[in-house]
Parts: C-alpha cells; structure tokens; sequence
C-alpha cells in the first residue's frame, strides 16, 4: 500500500488533489481512498489531504503518520507545519518552489536529494490557467516523479468534476508538468 | 460497476434510486454532502421526489413524519445537534408505526462544540423505537439502505443507518452501486394496508391518547415487534446480498462469520475479541491482518435489535472482550459495553461458566483518531485486573 500526505493551505485545492490521486489510481485498476484532514477548513490556514493505493481492498481508515509520498503545495508551510513528520527510507517528496533544493534546506535536506523535487507550480499555474491554482500542475508533476499513475489518469479524473475550457486548460497544465 | 464515490454521494445516489415521494432535511456538518446531492439530482431532474427544505431539523422530521403518514416514502438525513433536535418527533414517528428511514452522519454532540465523528448522537436516541444499523464502510452504507426500506416497511418500523461522519461521508473510495432493476425487484413500490395511513375516503387517527388500559400494551408491542425482527432483517440482508452477484466476496486469511446481524472477523481461537461498531471497524480489521497475536474483532452491524445469542455465540470463544464504544454513558461506561455485559443474563444460553472479561473502552470520541496503536495498547490493558472503563487515544 502506499500512502500520499498532501499538505497546503485552505484554497488551494488540498482535498481535491487527494481525490483526483485516488480517482486516477482507481481508474488504473487500483483500490483507492482519499479523505481530507477534517479540520474546520479556512482559506489560507494549513490543511492537510490524505491518498491511499492498493492492489487489495483498503480496510484501514487511520490519518496517516508515514507517508510514502509527501506533497507540499506551498514552500511556506515549510516553516510553519512539519510537512516531513513520520519520513520513512524512501519517502518522496514534492514541493512547490521558485526556489533551489539547497536555498531551501541550507543546513541539509531531510531526505536524500534524489528523493526530493521542487516545481515552480504557480508561476506555470499562472502562465497556462492565468490563475494561481497549482493542483493540476502538481498532480502533472506528482505522476511523473512517483512513477505511480499516468497523466492520462488524472485527465480521465478531471473529467469527472471539470468540462469546457476550465477542464481544457487544466489537462494542459497536467500534460505540461509530466513532461518536465 | 464499480466507481469511485464519496460517501455521501454513494448514499445520495442509492437514495434516488430507492425512489421516496418526499425527502425533507436542514444541512447540518457532515451530513451536508448527501442533502446538497439530494437537491442537486432533483434540480438536475434526475430524481423526482418533492425536496422540501425545512427550516429547523425539527421541521424536518415532522415533514416527514406528516408525509409518511399519508402513506408515503420518505427519507431523511441529519447529525449530532440535528438528530437531537428531532427528538420528540422520533419518538412519535416510532409510536406511530411509520416506516421512515434516516441517515446519521454520526458526529459528537456539544459542548464543547465538535464537528466530528463519535457515536454520542445515535447511542442518545437508543431508546426512541427505532431499528438501528451501522454502516463499516461507504459499500455497507448503499446497501444497508436499501435494506432499511425493505424491513421498515414490511415491520412498519422506522430505520436509522448510521454513517460516521467525514470518515465515511467525506471519503471517497470504491463501490457498486445496484441497477434500478435491481432495486425494484428488491423494493417493490410501497404500498401500505388499507387502515394504516391519513386517507380522506377512510379516515383513522394515528398517534392518538391512549389511557393505561392501553398505553402499555401498545409499547410492548412495539418492543416485541423489534425485539423479534432479528430474523426478518437477516433474510433480508441475504435476500439483497443475493440479488447482486456482481459483488464477490473476498477471500481472507481469517474466520469471517457473518449473520448479518454481525460479523466476526479474525482468528480461529481468539484470545482477544475487539467488539465496535461503524468505520472503526475496517481499522480494527487491518490491525487483525498485520497482527500476531490471537485476536478477532465482532462488528455490531445491527445495534437495535441487538441480536443477543450471535453476540454470545462469538465472544464466548475469547477471554477478554475489549468492547470499543464511540460513545460515553457520562459517569458510566461505553453504551455498547454495558449491553455487551447485560446479554449473558437475557438469553437461556448465556456466557460460558469461565465468563470472558469484558471491559469498556472508550475511543475516537470528537474524531480522535482510532489507530493500531489504539489496539495495542487496549490489548495491554485489557489483560490487567483493573475492570474500568477506560479512555484511550
């Protein structure tokens, strides 16, 4: 089983990126589950999302405290929320950054730099949405480095909440992170 | 086919299907998602129940509560505050023999104010006449439904099924949901007795006054009408199970005994059982999968009626009963966990003569989350002398 922990803040589409992981899994064949963080969700606050995949069917319900894959979507948490909490050997990590891995973590990265990958998510938010709304650029890019699902997947996903221009632009932002 | 839902949308879905003639509801968090749906599919014109919003929960049950009296289907949805809200209705609905079911997005109750999942809501209105299931998982939920129609309008007895809040209605994963053909096979159109409902060409009265000649008698026929539906509701439940071969069962590991009623899942030889209700129960059983020890766990699928001699007949093979209760009788124990403890003395077959320990254990109360490491540590305390209730996680 591999578990995804999403964190970003209220707005952002936190709970909608796990559930898109979740559907394009599903759509790969494999069982799945998505569900947010519960909290009482204010725009800006930190939130959290969580992902399960599975070849068997998915019994457990707990949050999950050692992720396999770990998504930031906003490289300000990193100094607010400890995004890295309950790292195992092999955690991946993927964050949403203008900036370098080591202007980032000057004093040393917590998990082996080959296991780490920044994206500039909003700045190409802005430039194929025109709006700062990293999810699907992300998720592009989620697929491509954990090797997981396909883009196709997502696109599929996507179509099941989004149509028209909206859902046009957004597999455009997919198709564009998964080939970075 | 199988899809991927969320939970609330699961239960919206199986809700339109089951075709009621009247849906009333006030949104209340974490119901909300299955009421917006229940608009939505109407608005979409995918459904054509008469959706009347209702201005307070108290309305709500009394819309539907006026709509089934004149003979109708009818459906309902709340949570915590919400359900207590319709209290006095619930009741009535119970006392007048109408066949409503409702959707409880379980959540705790205030104060201090809570939005999260624990069981306080449904365990408060235990004794309102109502049969009461819990839903495992969002597969469960459609089902037990459908189910719910069936016995409440064969028994003329109002259904409750319970769906934990957010871990349930906000959670999207797999599920099947059944055909229409499926269903009206299952559900045919509801048609109450002549007698039985308002009808100008034949008037009767329902929930009239009733002297102590009659007050008593009419309770316990009530109580004896639930207390004996525990047949009924497990020949239903493999009547439907039936009607859709195209969900398989899954092989295991483990002893799975299911009588509809309840489940039992785990080692052969247990020497711990975990007993629960609701979503906590698909933790407890990926606890039983990654552990070593002997230990099961028994889901309460059916909570009223509580069915007495398939509890025993499980818990006697154990020798310590961690029962997990969502729930707090405030100054007692768990809820689930003094009935677990009274069922030995209510049945001519009770415990065995070295009686299993059976301890209350409270978890998950405001949506503390219920882990492995909740189990471990109940399996410890469990084996001590110490008799207690206690709180853990």
């Amino acid at each position: 089983m591999i578990e995804i922990r999403i964190h970003g803040r209220g707005g952002q589409g936190v709970v909608t990126a796990a559930e898109l992981i979740a559907m394009a899994a599903f759509y790969e064949g494999f069982e799945a589950q998505a569900f947010p963080n519960f909290g009482v969700e204010r725009r800006g606050a930190p939130i959290e999302a969580y992902a399960r995949i599975s070849d068997k069917p998915i019994k457990l319900r707990s949050q999950i405290y050692e992720p396999d894959i770990i998504v930031v979507q906003d490289d300000s948490l990193l100094s607010v929320v400890d995004v890295f909490k309950g790292i195992k050997k092999d955690t991946k990590v993927i964050i949403n950054s203008d900036k370098k891995l080591e202007d980032i973590f000057k004093t040393g990265c917590p998990v082996p730099t080959k296991n780490i990958a920044t994206i500039s998510a909003t700045k190409i938010a802005l430039e194929i949405l025109g709006k700062p709304i990293i999810n699907t650029v992300m998720l592009g890019f989620f697929a491509k480095f954990s090797g997981l699902i396909k883009a196709e997947s997502i696109n599929k996903a996507l179509k099941d909440k989004f149509k028209g221009e909206i859902l046009k632009k957004n597999i455009r932002a997919v198709e564009y992170a998964y080939e970075i | 086919m199988k899809q991927i839902l969320e939970g609330s949308n699961a239960i919206a879905n199986i809700i339109r299907l089951i075709k009621p003639a009247v849906v009333s509801a006030y949104p209340i968090t974490p119901q909300t998602h299955i009421v917006e749906d229940l608009a939505k599919l109407k608005a979409d014109g995918k459904a054509d129940y008469e959706y009347v919003r209702a201005e307070s929960e108290f309305a709500a049950a009394s819309i539907v509560l006026g709509s089934s009296a004149t003979g109708v289907r009818t459906y309902t949805a709340t949570s915590s505050q919400g359900l207590l809200l319709m209290v006095e209705v619930l009741f009535n609905i119970a006392g007048m023999r109408l066949p409503i079911v409702l959707t409880c997005a379980n959540r705790g109750v205030s104060a201090p104010i809570t939005i999260w999942n624990d069981h306080q809501d449904a365990m408060t209105v235990r004794d309102a006449g109502w049969i009461m299931l819990f839903a495992e998982n969002s597969q469960e939920a459609v089902d037990l439904h459908v189910v719910a129609y069936k016995i409440a309008e064969k028994l003329q007895v109002p259904v409750m099924v319970n769906v934990d809040g957010f871990v349930l209605t906000h959670t999207y994963e797999p599920v099947i949901l059944p055909t229409q053909a499926q269903v009206n096979k299952f559900l045919p159109k509801y048609k109450p007795k002549k007698g039985t409902y308002l009808d100008v060409k034949d008037p009767i009265t329902l929930g009239n006054f009733a002297t102590p000649e009659h007050y008593m008698g009419i309770r316990q026929e009530l109580h004896d009408e639930i207390a004996g539906s525990q047949e009924l509701i497990k020949k239903e439940m493999e009547k439907w199970e039936q009607s859709r071969k195209s969900i398989k069962s899954i092989k295991s590991k483990v002893d799975v005994v299911d009588t509809g009623l309840v489940e039992y899942y785990g080692a052969k030889n247990p020497e711990v059982i975990f007993v629960g209700m609701g979503s906590m129960i698909g933790t407890v059983k990926d606890f039983v999968d990654n552990s070593k020890g002997r230990v099961g766990v028994l889901k309460i699928r059916s909570f009223r009626p509580l069915p007495a001699e398939d509890i025993i007949k499980i818990i006697n093979k154990a020798k310590y009963i961690a029962v997990l209760d969502k729930s707090i009788s405030l100054g007692e124990e768990g809820v689930l966990a003094t009935e677990i403890k009274a069922l030995g003395n209510n049945i001519k077959k009770g415990l065995r003569n070295s009686k299993p320990k059976i301890q209350s254990f409270v978890v998950g109360l405001g949506g503390r989350d219920i882990t492995g490491k909740t189990f471990e540590r109940i399996i410890e305390l469990v084996k001590k002398r110490d008799s207690k209730v206690k709180f853990v996680g």
